[in-house]
C-alpha cells in the first residue's frame, strides 16, 4: 500500500481544509464582492497572515458541540420532569434569569447575525470561517437559554415577553442600543466591539462567577447552559484577541482606530454590565463573590494583562478605565437603588437587602456601604415595613449613549449625580460621564438616533393604538405598562407578596410534606 | 432537608412563550418553535447602519420578495441548533467511518486511474464553487428576514464548508496535497472552469437575498448534486471506483435533505402572491441556463460522449421539480 | 509577568485533566468555585496530551478540551501535543 499520504499534524490539515477554500476574485471586482472591506478604513494586506486561533474543521466542530448539545439537552429534560425549579434557594433569584432571558438572551440572537455579516464580509478566509462558526455558536446560545428559561416561564411571571419586552422596556434599551451599535458599525468595529471588548474583556464577567452563583443558588439549568455557552466563549475570546492583533500587525494607521473603539467599546461594555453587578450583589440570595471582587479578579487582573500585552503595538489603557477603580465600589448599589425606586416599571421583582444581606455588602464593601447605601437601604425597608413602600412614577433622564437613567455619581463625590452636556446642531444631548459624552462627542450623527424610552414616552410613541392620552383620567404609566406587556401586580412590584413568592412557597410546601 | 421535588404535581401558569402562544395558542410548544419564531427583532431600532443608512438594520425590503409574515417559511426538518448538530455528527460519524476504512485498507489505490483523474478534475476544484455556496447562505443568514429562514441558511453555510472540506479530504486520500494546488489552479485558469467560476463570482454580488436563495439553493444545486453525486457516483460506482462514492456519500444524503427544504421554502413564497411567483419563476429561468453554460464542459469531462444526454435527464427532473413547487418555468 | 488562567466545568471528565495539568505545571494554583474548577499561572500554561492520556488510558483529543472548558486568559497556542496559554509581557 502506499502510504503517500503522511498523517498531516493540525496546523497543516486545517490550512488545506480552509485557507485554500478562496480567492481573488477576476471577473467581479473584489470590492464589489466584499463591499464593505474598506469603508472604516482600517488597512489590510494580507490576509493571509491571519493566524487561526482554534482549528477546527467541520467535522470536529460538529462531533463536539453535538457532546455538548446532548449532554446539556439531557440535564434541561431532568430539570423540567423532576421541577428542578423549586430546588432554587429561593424565587427571588429568577429576577436576575428575568433579567438574564430579556435583556441577555435576545443579544445572543444578535451576535449571531453580526457574526454572519462579518463571516460573509472579511475578505480573509481565517476569519471568515471563525466568525461563521462564532454565528452559528450564538444561535446555539440564544437558543439554549431560551429553552432552559422556558421551564420557569411556565411557572413564573416576567419571563413571558421577552421579546417584545427588549424592543421596548426603559432598561433593556440599555443592552439593546448596545447591540444594535455594534451591528450597525462596520465588520471591523464590530470585532473590536464584540469579539474583543465583548467576549474578552467582559464576558467572563458576565458568565463566569454569576454561572458560578447559579450553581450556588440551585439552578442547575443556568448554569448548565451557562457553562455550556461559555465553552464556546473560549473559542470567541481568542478570535477578538487575533483579531485585534491582526488589525495592529497590518498597518500602522490602524492603531489611533482601534484605540478609539477600544476606548468606546470598553466604556459602552462596562456600563452594560452595571447590570450585572447589580445582579451578583442583590438578586442572587446565596453570593459567591461581589461584583467588586468579579471586576478585580477578571477586569483588572485579566485586562489588565491582556493591555500589557497589548502595550507592544502601541495600546493604551483605556482613559476611562481609571473611572471604574472608583465606579466599581458604588455601582451595583446605585443600580440596585433605581431599579428598587422604579420597581413599579421593571418586569421583575425587587426588594431591600435584610439584615444579613446588608452586613455581607458591608464586608465587601467596606469603602462604601455603610456610609452611602446603607441608611438610605435601611430607611427604605423600615418604610415599606409600615406600609409606605414608595414607587417613583415619575420618569428619569436617560443618557444619550448607554441609555442607563442619570443614577451614576461624580468619579470625585459620590453624592452628586454626574451629568454632562453636548450640543450638536442647536440641541442640547446629555450624558451620564465623560466615558459617554466622549463617545457621543465622536459620532454625534449616530447618537442623536437613539431610541431613548423615556423621551419616547413623553412625545406619546409608548402606548397601545387607540389610547387618548387625553382624556380624563389618563394614567401614562399603566398605559405604558400595557404597551410593554407587562402585567401590573403580577410582573413588577416587590417579591414580598408577589405571585412568585406565593406559588414557590406553597409548590415547595407540597413537596415537603410530600416526603 | 431532603426534598422529593418530583412528586409535586404543578399546574403551569401557561405553557409557553405570549410570541409563541400568539401564533399557536398557549400549548406546550416545541424547541423549534421556541428557538425559533420571533426571536428576531422586528420592531425598534436604535441606530442606521453605517453600511446601509436607508435601511434598518433588519429590513424587509433587502429582497423584492413580500411575505406578510415571514414565518410561513418554517423548516420541515424543525432544526433549531441542537437538532442541526446532532443530526450532523450521525452523519459526520457515517462519513469518518468511511474515510477510515478506505485509508486503513488503501481502497484509494484500487480505483481505476480514469475515475480517479475525472474525480480530481471534477470533484477537487468543486471545493471552491462550495465555497461560493457558503458566502451565498451566510449573506442571507446576515441580511435575510426572520429567523425561520435565516437561521438553516446558516446551517446550510456551514454544510458547503463541510462538503469543501470533505471533497479536500478526498484530495488528500485519492493524492497529495498537491493535487489541491492543481484543482485551485483549474479553477483560476483552467478552460474547464471558468464558465463556472464566473457564474459563482455573479452570485457573489447580488444584493437580493431570496434571488441568491434561488440562484445557489435552488438553481446551481438542483443541477449540481444530482449531476456530480447522483450520476457521476453512478458512474464512479458502476466501473470500480467505489471508494469515491464511499467518499461523497455525505453529499448525496444531504442533497437530497436539504433539496426538500428548499422546495418547502420556494413552495411557500410562490404560493404568497403572483409577482413573488413570477419573480421566483424569472429568476429560475435565468440562473438555470447560466448554471447549464457553466455546467456543460464540466460534464464533458466527466460523462464524455453521453454529457448531453446526462444533462438532459438532470435538466428533465429539475423542471419536473420546478413545476411541483408551482413554478412555469 | 502576567496570569493566564483556565476554567473547567467541575466533573467526571475533566477531573484527569485538572490532575495532568497540575502536575505539569508546578506553578499554577487551583480555585475551586461551584461547579467550576479554575487554574492560575504566572506566565504560561501549557497541556499536554501525553500527559492525559496516561491518566485516562485512552487516546485524547486535545479538541475534546473545549466540551468542559468555561473560559481562558492568554494567547492559545494549540498543536497536537499541546495546548499553550501565554502572555508575552
Ligand atoms: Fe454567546
Ligand atoms: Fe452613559
Amino acid at each position: 500500500m502506499d502510504m503517500h499520504v503522511k498523517k498531516l499534524g493540525l496546523k497543516e490539515k486545517y490550512a488545506h481544509m480552509t485557507r485554500g477554500l478562496g480567492w481573488d476574485t477576476t471577473y467581479q471586482p473584489m470590492e464589489k464582492v466584499f463591499p464593505q472591506a474598506t469603508f472604516e478604513g482600517i488597512k489590510i494586506h494580507d490576509w493571509e497572515k491571519w493566524e487561526d486561533p482554534f482549528r477546527l474543521t467541520m467535522d470536529a466542530y460538529w462531533k463536539y458541540q453535538a457532546e455538548k448539545e446532548r449532554k446539556l439537552y439531557a440535564v434541561l429534560d431532568a430539570f423540567a420532569q423532576n421541577n428542578g425549579h423549586l430546588g432554587i434557594t429561593d424565587a427571588r433569584y429568577l429576577s436576575a434569569i428575568k433579567l438574564f432571558l430579556t435583556g441577555i438572551s435576545p443579544l445572543e440572537y444578535v451576535a449571531h447575525r453580526g457574526f454572519a455579516a462579518a463571516g460573509r464580509n472579511f475578505p480573509g478566509v481565517g476569519p471568515r470561517v471563525a466568525c461563521l462558526m462564532q454565528s452559528i455558536d450564538e444561535v446555539r446560545h440564544a437558543q439554549t437559554q431560551i429553552h432552559a428559561i422556558s421551564n420557569y416561564n411556565k411557572h413564573y411571571d416576567g419571563f413571558h415577553d421577552f421579546k417584545h419586552m427588549l424592543e421596548r422596556v426603559w432598561y433593556l434599551s440599555v443592552p439593546k442600543s448596545f447591540f444594535d451599535d455594534a451591528f450597525s458599525a462596520g465588520p471591523f468595529e464590530w470585532m473590536i466591539a464584540i469579539g474583543f471588548s465583548f467576549e474578552y474583556v467582559l464576558t467572563n464577567l458576565l458568565f463566569v462567577p454569576f454561572m458560578s452563583g447559579a450553581a450556588y443558588n440551585g439552578d442547575m439549568a443556568t448554569v448548565t447552559f451557562g457553562f455550556s455557552a461559555q465553552s464556546d466563549e473560549a473559542r470567541h475570546m481568542t478570535l477578538g484577541l487575533e483579531c485585534i492583533k491582526f488589525m495592529l500587525e497590518q498597518d500602522p494607521d490602524n492603531l489611533p482606530i482601534v484605540q478609539k473603539w477600544i476606548d468606546k467599546w470598553a466604556w459602552r461594555g462596562i456600563r452594560v454590565l452595571s447590570l450585572v453587578g447589580m445582579m451578583m450583589d442583590y438578586m442572587l440570595p446565596k453570593r459567591v463573590m461581589s461584583w467588586k471582587e468579579a471586576w478585580e479578579i477578571y477586569f483588572e487582573q485579566n485586562g489588565g494583562a491582556l493591555f500589557n500585552d497589548l502595550a507592544r503595538y502601541g495600546i493604551k489603557v483605556p482613559e476611562c478605565l481609571t473611572q471604574c477603580s472608583v465606579d466599581k465600589e458604588h455601582i451595583s448599589h446605585q443600580a440596585w437603588a433605581t431599579f428598587y425606586q422604579y420597581g413599579g416599571a421593571a418586569a421583575f421583582h425587587t426588594w431591600m437587602p435584610n439584615d444579613e444581606e446588608m452586613d455581607w455588602l458591608s464586608a465587601k464593601y467596606p469603602n462604601t456601604f455603610d456610609k452611602y447605601y446603607r441608611p438610605r437601604f435601611t430607611y427604605w425597608r423600615e418604610q415599606a415595613e409600615q406600609g409606605n413602600r414608595f414607587y417613583s412614577n415619575t420618569l428619569p433622564m436617560l443618557c444619550q449613549v448607554c441609555q442607563i437613567p442619570m443614577l451614576f455619581t461624580e468619579p470625585d463625590d459620590p453624592t452628586q449625580i454626574c451629568y454632562r452636556e453636548s450640543e450638536y446642531k442647536g440641541e442640547k444631548y446629555h450624558t451620564c460621564s465623560d466615558g459617554c459624552k466622549h463617545i457621543f462627542d465622536d459620532e454625534p450623527e449616530k447618537y442623536i438616533q437613539a431610541w431613548l424610552p423615556v423621551h419616547q414616552i413623553y412625545q406619546g410613541n409608548c402606548f397601545n393604538e387607540g389610547v387618548d392620552p387625553t382624556a380624563e383620567g389618563f394614567d401614562p404609566l399603566a398605559e405604558v405598562l400595557k404597551w410593554y406587556h407587562l402585567e401590573h401586580g403580577k410582573d413588577n412590584l416587590d417579591y414580598e407578596g408577589s405571585r412568585d413568592q406565593q406559588n414557590f412557597q406553597a409548590w415547595r410546601g407540597m413537596a415537603t410534606q410530600n416526603t | 432537608m431532603q426534598i422529593d421535588l418530583r412528586t409535586v404535581s404543578i399546574k403551569p401558569l401557561r405553557n409557553t412563550f405570549d410570541h409563541i402562544a400568539r401564533r399557536f395558542g398557549d400549548k406546550p410548544a416545541s424547541r423549534y418553535q421556541e428557538g425559533t419564531y420571533d426571536i428576531q427583532q422586528t420592531d425598534i431600532f436604535h441606530y442606521r447602519p453605517l453600511w446601509e443608512p436607508e435601511k434598518i438594520l433588519f429590513d424587509k425590503s433587502r429582497t423584492k420578495i413580500e411575505m406578510k409574515d415571514w414565518y410561513a417559511l418554517k423548516d420541515p426538518r424543525q432544526f433549531y441548533y441542537g437538532a442541526y448538530t446532532i443530526a450532523r455528527a450521525r452523519q459526520q460519524e457515517a462519513a469518518e467511518s468511511n474515510f477510515e476504512m478506505i485509508e486503513e485498507r488503501g481502497l484509494a489505490a484500487l480505483v481505476p486511474e480514469a475515475l480517479r483523474d475525472i474525480a480530481l478534475d471534477v470533484l477537487i476544484p468543486l471545493r471552491h464553487v462550495e465555497w461560493g455556496g457558503n458566502m451565498g447562505n451566510s449573506y442571507i443568514a446576515a441580511y435575510g428576514y426572520g429567523t425561520a429562514i435565516t437561521q438553516p441558511c446558516l446551517y446550510h453555510a456551514m454544510d458547503h464548508l463541510a462538503v469543501a472540506q470533505y471533497l479536500t479530504r478526498i484530495a488528500l486520500t485519492l493524492d497529495t496535497p498537491v493535487a489541491l494546488d492543481t484543482a485551485k489552479d483549474a479553477w483560476m485558469n483552467g478552460a474547464l472552469w471558468q464558465p463556472m467560476r464566473q457564474h459563482v463570482e455573479n452570485l457573489l454580488v447580488l444584493q437580493d437575498w431570496f434571488e441568491i436563495f434561488v440562484a445557489q439553493n435552488l438553481v446551481l444545486e438542483g443541477l449540481t448534486y444530482p449531476l456530480f453525486f447522483d450520476h457521476l457516483d453512478s458512474k464512479f460506482a458502476a466501473g470500480g471506483g467505489t471508494a469515491i462514492s464511499m467518499m461523497t456519500r455525505f453529499m448525496g444524503e444531504w442533497s437530497a435533505e436539504t433539496a426538500k427544504w428548499v422546495d418547502a421554502q420556494i413552495k411557500v413564497a410562490a404560493a404568497e402572491s403572483a409577482e413573488n411567483k413570477q419573480a421566483i419563476a424569472d429568476w429560475v429561468v435565468e440562473y438555470r441556463g447560466r448554471t447549464l453554460e457553466a455546467l456543460a464542459p464540466l460534464a464533458g469531462r466527466a460523462f464524455g460522449a453521453e454529457a448531453d444526454a446526462v444533462l438532459g435527464e438532470v435538466l428533465a427532473a429539475f423542471n419536473a421539480r420546478c413545476a411541483k413547487l408551482g413554478l412555469s418555468v | 509577568m502576567s496570569k493566564v488562567f483556565i476554567a473547567f466545568q467541575t466533573n467526571e471528565d475533566t477531573r484527569p485533566i485538572i490532575e495532568a495539568i497540575l502536575a505539569d505545571n508546578p506553578h499554577a494554583v487551583l480555585d475551586e468555585q461551584p461547579a467550576m474548577v479554575k487554574i492560575d499561572a504566572e506566565g504560561e500554561l501549557v497541556i499536554k496530551r501525553e500527559s492525559i492520556e496516561e491518566l485516562i488510558g485512552r487516546d485524547f483529543d486535545l479538541q475534546e478540551l473545549q466540551v468542559n472548558l468555561i473560559t481562558i486568559s492568554g494567547h492559545l497556542d494549540e498543536d497536537d501535543d499541546q495546548f499553550k496559554l501565554s502572555w508575552l509581557n
